[in-house]
């Protein structure tokens, strides 16, 4: 715990010096608020910023999780498939080109202005790292194990489920710790294209009102969930991964 | 631990096993004779096929012409039944516990995790390992290490064993203690062993017949008569060892 203090002092710092920045200069909440006006507005429209809040947390938490189980199951198939891979992966590689904002638009078209297009902008954007990731903890496997386990009965399907899986997963969370700072900024793409609720719904209102306190307050919050989500997948990753702090004990 | 292959024992022969590996002939007719239950040393500098021909006899690889049997099986498939391999490093899984890394190929074979710790535990109290069982490799020390590794190759339940400079990452003591310790171990799970090293000393104490590999040939065969029965110390400077020494680093060139 003591690694968060560093951090933390810096923030607050930071949040001071902007405080007495805004103050010192005279500068108009509008073009840009105080932390006072920022907390203020946090506090006033606690009640509907908590259900914009609630949306979006529906739309990061499933479009991550279907991001990850997605991307672990053709992370899967690439492995156990080399012609696959030499297809696919050059493939998903163009296809992180694409601007993703762009694709929200298309989505709410086909889509509509529910749940799931937001699901697949969520999606789409934290699914690379994952793959890519897994696809390479996979093959990182030491190939002298390999040899070994098929001289102790080790079958295709052995060797995966023994070796190869389990040495992955490091990198696979690697992944998925990168992929879930993306979920929030995802979310937000997903309710500019088209949306009646959620936080990029609160910001796109705020806008030409000149509210700005109220889009610091958003942002705020979403950064927050991406931090949770965040801490929830290291937390997940050391409780799977328990064998790498205590080689890191010795 | 009796079985169907254990009992009597399996031998390994090659007859003129070639292996070419990018366009270079790393075995070259490679003869090779082991009775069923003889422990056989193959010496030579890396590069030597010395992995190349534990790859053919594991049916791991295919030989580019010769043939190779284990017992009187000749396919891959059934050579790699009758095989098992310790690699250079122990290969542990850092995930799983120094019993449960040495039931690996009971495991693997299909018997329940349960099961196959209960067969694998005994070994640990009789093979002086006992007490380290729920340890993490990563607990464990390099010797520790490598006796649980070979415990995982003796669990197969497979008549020969293929053991790849099992001890080469020791220090020089640890690896002293190791070989007395395998000659013991051994002696009371008696295997058809074929142990790769470049420390010829090694191979004298260990096995009953060294081969000398270079150039992907066998150039000198040596078989070792010793006296076993004494502390290593008289071994080593025993003049029949010092003979056969000079010998095999005659060979090695």
């Amino acid at each position: 715990m003591r690694r968060i203090w560093p951090p933390l002092a810096l923030l607050a710092a930071a949040i001071a010096l902007w405080a007495v920045v805004v103050w010192a200069a005279e500068v108009p909440d509008y073009l840009f608020p105080s932390p006072a006006a920022v907390a203020s507005s946090l506090a006033d429209d606690s009640g509907s910023l908590g259900s914009a809040t609630l949306v979006t947390v529906r739309e990061i938490v499933l479009g991550y999780l279907l991001a990850v189980g997605v991307a672990l199951a053709l992370a899967f198939v690439l492995h156990f498939s080399a012609a696959l891979r030499r297809a696919l992966l050059p493939i998903l590689v163009l296809s992180q080109t694409v601007p993703t904002v762009l694709l929200a638009p298309i989505l709410a078209i086909l889509l509509g202005y529910g749940l799931e297009p937001k699901l697949i902008v969520v999606a789409v954007v934290c699914f690379f790292p994952v793959v890519v990731n897994a696809v390479d903890g996979l093959r990182a496997a030491d190939p002298e194990l390999i040899r070994m386990m098929r001289t102790l009965h080790g079958g295709r399907l052995t060797i995966f489920r023994r070796v190869e899986l389990p040495g992955a997963l490091p990198a696979i969370f690697s992944g998925a710790r990168v992929a879930a700072t993306y979920a929030a900024v995802g979310a937000v793409f997903g309710e500019w294209a088209g949306s009646s609720a959620g936080l990029g719904f609160v910001i796109l209102q705020a806008q030409p009102a000149l509210d700005t306190a109220r889009i610091f307050a958003a942002v705020l919050i979403l950064s927050a969930l991406a931090l949770i989500l965040y801490g929830l997948v290291t937390l997940a990753e050391r409780l799977l991964i328990p064998w790498q702090r205590e080689a890191d004990c010795v | 631990m009796e079985s169907k292959f254990t009992a009597t024992g399996v031998g390994v022969t090659a007859d003129g096993a070639v292996r070419i590996l990018g366009g270079r002939r790393v075995l070259d007719r490679v003869d090779l004779r082991l009775p069923a239950q003889s422990r056989v040393g193959i010496v030579g500098r890396s590069g030597a096929g010395k992995s190349t021909l534990f790859s053919l006899v594991a049916g791991l690889d295919q030989p580019d012409a010769g043939t190779i049997a284990v017992g009187d099986r000749t396919t891959a498939r059934e050579r790699l039944a009758r095989c098992a391999l310790m690699p250079q490093r122990d290969c542990l899984l850092p995930w799983r516990t120094a019993l449960d890394n040495a039931a690996l190929a009971l495991e693997n074979a299909g018997v329940p995790r349960r099961e196959a710790r209960r067969r694998a535990a005994p070994l640990f109290a009789r093979l002086g390992l006992g007490g380290s069982e729920l340890l993490l490799p990563a607990k464990l020390s390099g010797g520790m290490r490598q006796r649980v590794a070979f415990l995982r190759t003796l669990l197969a339940d497979k008549p020969v064993l293929l053991l790849d400079e099992p001890f080469g990452a020791l220090d020089a003591i640890t690896r002293a203690e190791l070989q007395q310790w395998l000659r013991e171990a051994l002696a009371s799970e008696p295997r058809t062993v074929l142990l790769v090293t470049h420390d010829v000393e090694e191979a004298l104490l260990l096995c009953e017949c060294v081969l000398v590999l270079a150039d992907g040939r066998v150039t000198a065969e040596l078989t070792v008569e010793v006296p076993r029965d004494l502390p290593r110390r008289e071994i080593v400077t025993s003049p029949a060892f010092v003979d056969l020494r000079e010998q095999a680093l005659e060979a090695i060139g």
